[in-house]
């Protein structure tokens, strides 16, 4: 018997590499080295995580933890949300407006599918158990790797009531990049909307204005997203192009 | 200029012309363009007003005059670097930026509680100084864009002596990049104490001529009382925070609410009224600033010695700065030691300086209430050295969004105290 373990562990061992590298290349995050950066002029070398397909931070319950009293109302706030939303928030109904729960750094996230954004924003603001009044605006943020959610629209909503505070995600690819628009629940994300939609070319559907709020009207891009350069670009101005700062003059 | 048949547009061109235009139709209506470029918008403020004579039957608020593009430029260098750009987006309350990015620097980095007490301390007492200077910049030029000069010239006094302890501390009026991940830049230098104390024993005269100058001056109140109302329900539903808030009757103030920095040791009150007018706001800044005069002298009481930046030398900058005679640089001592005395802290300054630290990957939200209201800070990491995303969410951004809903249905002049009501700063307001 203990040879046969002996064998197994010695196998084991010299499969060890392969088995690794097994691993490696399975896992949801790809490492790109100690020397992977090429274009951000990051000196440190450090070459970002890349990550492959979805690897989706979820929690589990409770989200309540006893040692962290930022989390103190969590579990509260998530049986609310779900009561009110009417389904669980695992996913096992097919319309499951709540994908994934996540917890982390004593911050409460809800990442809801874009189709029921609208109706989680209504019962966030509506519900006398949850009461988030305060809609602190929404925020985009562009992960190019992350494919077919390339583009995620982060909305932070403050309960005076209750003296709590929520964040809600939700995301779109950058093939269609539609995202239902909440100004009709909380109309201090008129700007907002109209700045993510500028920055990063998230269609607000239903917004009642969706205009350029801080570049021209007439820019073309979106200028926050991670395939645009930073400066660069040639301005017009009152017809004649102005070029980009490092191509003025040569300095020779 | 073009004359339709029920307005004229005024948005540029001969005046005379416009004069002219409108006296051959019987157009009632103009559609003026208040700024950019305009004394009384606080910066790059666009203002587009469809006036019916005198009343203002339509307001329409342009931005982006002053886009700079900080949170991209955020992108590009390192977690400490960024202090240096978020000071300059809304160039009044420059330390409320600085301490909200930090805040969110921290939460992703999970060190929020070693955060040594002194930085909070002097964390607060400057937040504290630079809500006293926001507000007296406030009133400065309100009263400038109502034509008393008083008002301006004795606010920008008063703010300037609070200038002179930054100018001490940080060794700058405004874009400080005092406060930093992990703590604060450098100590106070010695004297501070002494000059706040004398700060302290002035500012309550100073804030009482103010305040006899205008509390019940007549031709203030004729400006002000019932002008640019916003009830509770419209503050919450365009997510109005801060002074404004609070001058429609709800006591919400996150230092209370949702204590950061040591916030909760310190005793203070939250001025309130109901006026929901611009002289309510006017008063309720006022009250604030003396309540800030409060814990900037609990701040100094707690002043204990210790460090002002983490102990962790792997996040901790080696702020050993001393003025020379060239300016503020490295001390001398730092400078012979990573020189002469030791290769491996040569190593790790150069290191720390140029790269930088790493943060974990994650996201964190960080709230602080600046002298303007939720100034949110909102960082994405993804575990490298510089952010992945960080937004700001600015009060005077969201809150320019009431401009409509205060000032439709008043007079030309009552446009001019509700936006001066609201304090916004254009450097914030368009990042």
């Amino acid at each position: 018997m203990s040879t046969d373990n002996e064998r197994e562990r010695d196998e084991e061992a010299a499969n060890l590499p392969e088995k690794q590298g097994r691993e490696r290349l399975n896992a949801p995050v790809r490492r790109t080295g100690m020397f992977g950066a090429t274009t951000t002029g990051d000196t440190s070398g450090y070459g970002g995580l890349r990550v492959r397909g979805s690897a989706p931070a979820r929690s589990r319950r409770p989200f309540t933890d006893p040692d962290d009293p930022r989390t103190a109302d969590f579990d509260r706030v998530a049986d609310a949300l779900e009561a009110a939303l009417g389904e669980g928030e695992e996913g096992s109904a097919p319309k499951a407006s709540v994908e994934r729960v996540e917890v982390a750094l004593g911050e409460l996230t809800f990442h809801v599918r874009r189709e029921a954004l609208l109706e989680v924003a209504r019962v966030l603001r509506d519900d006398p158990s949850l009461r988030y009044e305060l809609c602190t605006g929404v925020a985009g943020v562009h992960f190019p790797d992350d494919t077919g959610r390339e583009l995620h629209a982060v909305y932070h909503f403050r309960s005076l009531t209750h003296n709590s505070e929520i964040r809600v995600a939700t995301t779109c690819p950058d093939a269609d990049p539609h995202v239902p628009s909440i100004v009709s629940v909380y109309p201090t994300n008129d700007w907002h909307e109209r700045e993510a939609w500028d920055f990063f070319g998230i269609v607000f559907d239903g917004h009642p204005a969706l205009t350029r709020i801080q570049m021209p009207d007439d820019w073309h891009g979106h200028p926050q997203r991670k395939d645009y350069p930073l400066g660069g670009i040639p301005v017009e101005y009152r017809g004649a192009t102005v070029p980009p700062p490092d191509e003025r003059r040569s300095y020779k | 200029m073009t004359v339709t048949e029920d307005y004229i547009d005024a948005s540029g061109g001969d005046w005379d012309d416009v004069i002219e235009k409108a006296q051959a139709t019987s157009a009632e209506r103009l559609v003026v363009n208040m700024g950019p470029q305009h004394p009384s918008t606080h910066g790059v403020l666009r203002l587009i007003l469809t006036l019916d004579g005198e009343t203002c039957t339509e307001a329409r608020v342009g931005i982006g005059y002053l886009h700079t593009g900080i949170e991209k430029n955020l992108e590009y260098r390192t977690w400490t670097q960024g202090t240096t750009f978020v000071t300059r987006m809304d160039y009044l309350t420059p330390l409320f930026n600085e301490t909200a990015y930090c805040l969110a620097v921290e939460k992703l980095l999970g060190i929020t509680d070693r955060v040594p007490e002194r930085a909070s301390v002097i964390r607060v007492m400057m937040m504290e100084l630079n809500r006293m200077a926001s507000h007296f910049v406030a009133m400065a030029t309100f009263g400038m864009e109502l034509g008393a000069t008083t008002v301006m010239t004795n606010g920008f006094r008063e703010r300037e002596m609070i200038l002179d302890i930054f100018e001490l501390v940080t060794g700058l009026r405004m874009n400080h990049a005092y406060i930093r991940p992990g703590g604060v830049s450098q100590d106070l230098p010695p004297g501070t104490v002494g000059k706040i104390r004398e700060l302290l024993k002035e500012m309550p005269k100073r804030i009482r001529v103010m305040r006899k100058l205008l509390d019940e001056n007549p031709v203030y109140l004729a400006r002000t009382r019932d002008v640019a109302h916003l009830g509770l329900p419209g503050c919450m539903a365009l997510g109005i925070t801060g002074p404004l808030l609070r001058a429609s009757g709800l006591s919400w103030d996150l230092r209370k609410a949702k204590p950061y920095c040591g916030y909760e040791d310190y005793e203070f009150d939250v001025p309130v009224s109901d006026g929901g007018d611009v002289y309510a706001r006017y008063r309720v800044r006022m009250a604030e600033m003396e309540e800030s005069l409060k814990i900037v002298e609990q701040c100094l009481d707690k002043l204990r010695p210790g460090p002002v930046m983490i102990k962790d030398a792997k996040i901790g900058w080696p702020a050993k700065l001393a003025l020379g005679p060239d300016g503020l640089g490295n001390s001398p001592d730092h400078i012979a030691h990573i020189m002469s005395g030791s290769m491996e802290a040569l190593i790790h300054h150069f290191k720390l300086v140029t790269e930088g630290f790493r943060v974990p990957a994650g996201q964190a939200y960080a709230a602080v209430e600046s002298a303007k209201g939720e100034l949110g800070c909102y960082a994405v990491s993804d575990g490298g050295t510089r952010p992945h995303r960080v937004h700001f969410r600015d009060p005077s951004f969201t809150h320019l969004q009431a401009v409509a809903a205060m000032c439709e249905g008043g007079t030309v002049a009552d446009v001019i105290a509700a936006v001066a009501s609201i304090d916004p700063v254009m450097g914030g307001v368009d990042r």
